[in-house]
């Protein structure tokens, strides 16, 4: 999807200037294009790539055992909410550790109206990205004067309140916080599919959506001012980025994209949970991660960290036969390497690697590409508080 | 008015406790820029330590004082170790949150890896102090009781922030430190070892965080690897409160946390059981009308 990447390596100008300051080199009058325009090979491998995986997902379902599939479905959950924080965190720059908690809004949300008034589950999916999104643009006014480190620490309070004040006010059967919703209310809605298949389905129909509409608003007019607002947000501001409006906005966007997850999670995984106190704060960590790892501030980076994180976790559980204690070490220490060998996120790597191969063919040819994919990364990889808070 | 101010005090040791390790990670943060998510985890390492010196029956048996010595002087070369081996090269990419996911790793590894060593079971610390308690003063017929626990963590915990405050405002290394933790390019031109600094500033970190730990878990009637997770919470929301630069910033807000915390469990029945709720909303209140905290300094930005 959208690699600038590569378009940089071909067209300088647009690596390493602002858009909006390469879009008057159109012609007057004309609509400027909204991305630079692609080399045929990139195109056409992009269509290549793009139909294989749409066939791959559509038929993972049918080859993979319902264990699996629940496996991957927690992975697409993942992703939403790792694609609500890099809106946020990756794109806007105001970190949060803080998204478990909209993630749990979501979920009991969804685990609530299903148990006590017996709503099916698909009708609650909209209500919790509401409910979510209000609480998040709740958080997100204060937001406006905490910045930076303080930010992040804000919104780790959020995560460590939320299990405490749901185990005061949700009480699941036997007095314990803990919502089950009965399996049979998530039966598939289509004949031809088991029940496994059939969440499967609603996660990645849902995941595509919401990460095509995120790939579109990243590119628009609210994407330039919040890539803005990340970089340099007094400049922002003079060149009329309305400040408030976009940071209030994102952050309830973000806190919708969670409270989605936590919904579908309740699908997944049949439970609503706040026994444990830190499980949210987890879940923060988690998004966090999955952002990171897979390259934050750029698209496809929250997915391809969130399969990578399921992916990994599932492999270092049993790693070690009678050892199952370590297995969160080997995780940490899978994470560390990640950021030694990718410090951009394996997408950001992928790029620079993409560009650096499109620089070596093309680059002779049409011109000498003037320092353009050393300065790329900060362009595309900027992620958190790229403004210095005065240390 | 007496159980006012017995919670008062139990609130003033706590809060220290907090202050303590909202101490380290402002000093992690101020000299290397990291918030250093791994703090709890360190310490609890730390504590770990400790025990299995102090400890009679499955330990060294070595006195408890020594053996808080010993485990600080191992957490200091662990610390800067771990400043220069997995920090600083992470850090170089310029990009914040890539370190955060650093000291997550750390996080998650350290505590498993300290629950592999040392077993899951809750682990029983022996206490520097004496038992018992001590009578402070009488109001009016109730006697104001504090057990003696209390009263030397207080003691402990307060010269080490006095010791430290002298460390950083009245020596020489103490000034390199500063000098660095401001402004590193021009404390290097200055001929400050800036790489040293910031080993020290990460060892100074997390020898605090071992003495903070194991005063914590002598208090305890067990502790387990979940020690560490409730007070990390508590820190954090000092050091943000405090101002996260300002050292004494750290301590004041520990403090505000702790009493407020204590009398709300006392005090404010509704809120059983969501007594974090108090201290958070402090925390948030405060941010909202000081953005840079009580004691933090603000920051002009050039444009």
């Amino acid at each position: 999807m959208s690699s600038d990447g590569t378009g940089a390596a071909v067209e300088p100008a647009i690596g390493t200037m602002p858009e909006a300051a390469a879009v008057p080199a159109a012609a007057p009058g004309e609509r400027p294009p909204l991305w630079p325009p692609l080399p045929r090979p990139v195109l056409i491998a992009r269509i290549i790539i793009g139909v294989a995986l749409s066939v791959v997902a559509l038929y993972a379902p049918f080859y993979f055992t319902p264990e699996n599939n629940r496996i991957i479905s927690q992975a697409l959950y993942l992703s939403i909410a790792a694609m609500g924080l890099n809106l946020l965190t990756g794109f806007t720059g105001q970190v949060s550790i803080g998204h478990g908690a909209f993630f749990g809004v979501g979920a009991f949300t969804t685990a609530i109206l299903m148990v006590d008034h017996g709503w099916t589950f698909e009708a609650t999916i909209p209500v919790a990205a509401v409910l979510s999104g209000l609480v998040g643009m709740l958080v997100g006014f204060p937001a406006l004067r905490v910045r930076g480190l303080q930010l992040a620490l804000v919104t780790l309070a959020l995560a460590v309140l939320f299990p405490r004040v749901a185990s005061k006010y949700v009480e699941g059967a036997g007095g314990v916080p803990l919502l089950r919703p009965p399996r049979s209310d998530f039966a598939s809605l289509i004949d031809g599919l088991d029940d496994d298949q059939w969440a499967y389905f609603v996660c990645l129909i849902i995941t595509v959506v919401l990460f095509v509409l995120a790939w579109n608003l990243v590119r628009g007019r609210m994407g330039r001012a919040m890539v803005a607002v990340r970089d340099q947000e007094i400049a922002a501001t003079t060149v009329g980025v309305n400040l408030a409006g976009t940071k209030v906005g994102t952050f309830a966007l973000s806190a919708a994209y969670a409270g989605v997850a936590g919904s579908l999670s309740v699908m997944i995984d049949r439970i609503a949970d706040a026994t444990n106190p830190i499980l949210y704060l987890q879940r923060s960590i988690e998004f966090l991660v999955a952002m990171v790892i897979g390259g934050a501030a750029t698209i496809l980076g929250p997915a391809v960290g969130a399969f990578l994180l399921v992916w990994l976790r599932r492999n270092t559980e049993d790693l070690i036969e009678g050892k199952e204690i370590l297995a969160p070490a080997i995780f940490g220490a899978a994470l560390i390497a990640i950021v030694y060998v990718l410090p951009e996120g394996v997408v950001g790597g992928v790029r620079r690697l993409l560009a650096r191969l499109g620089r070596r063919s093309s680059g002779s040819a049409a011109r000498p590409a003037p320092a353009s994919a050393s300065d790329m990364p900060d362009d595309s990889i900027n992620p958190g508080g790229s403004h210095d808070e005065g240390t | 008015m007496q159980l006012f101010v017995e919670q008062v005090i139990n609130g003033i040791g706590n809060g220290l406790v907090y202050g303590s390790v909202a101490l380290a990670l402002v000093i992690i943060f101020r000299t290397t820029g990291v918030l250093n998510f791994a703090q709890g985890e360190m310490a609890l390492f730390s504590t770990y330590i400790t025990w299995k010196l102090a400890s009679e029956s499955d330990g060294f048996g070595l006195p408890i004082v020594a053996a808080i010595g010993v485990s600080m002087a191992v957490a200091f070369v662990a610390g800067a170790v771990i400043e220069r081996v997995l920090i600083r090269p992470v850090e170089q990419a310029r990009s914040p949150l890539n370190v955060v996911i650093v000291t997550l790793g750390l996080f998650l590894g350290l505590n498993s890896v300290a629950q592999l060593i040392f077993g899951t079971d809750p682990q029983l610390m022996p206490s520097p102090f004496p038992e018992g308690n001590v009578e402070l003063f009488s109001s009016g017929g109730d006697a104001v009781v504090v057990s003696k626990d209390t009263i030397g963590l207080i003691a402990v915990l307060v010269a080490e922030c006095v010791l430290l405050w002298l460390l950083l405002q009245r020596t020489k290394l103490g000034l390199k430190l500063r000098a660095v933790a401001a402004n590193p390019d021009s404390a290097r031109l200055h001929g400050i070892r800036a790489g040293t600094m910031l080993m020290l500033g990460w060892g100074m970190a997390a020898a605090i965080g071992a003495l903070a730990g194991s005063l914590v878990a002598s208090q305890r009637t067990g502790f387990d690897g979940s020690l560490m997770q409730i007070i990390i919470v508590y820190a954090f929301a000092a050091a943000a409160l405090g101002g996260f630069d300002s050292l004494i910033g750290a301590v004041v807000a520990g403090l505000i946390v702790g009493i407020a915390d204590a009398l709300t469990v006392q005090y404010v029945d509704p809120l059983e059981g969501i007594e974090v709720v108090v201290p958070l909303g402090l925390i948030l209140v405060v941010l909202i009308v000081l953005p840079n905290g009580l004691f933090g300094r603000r920051t002009v930005e050039r444009v």
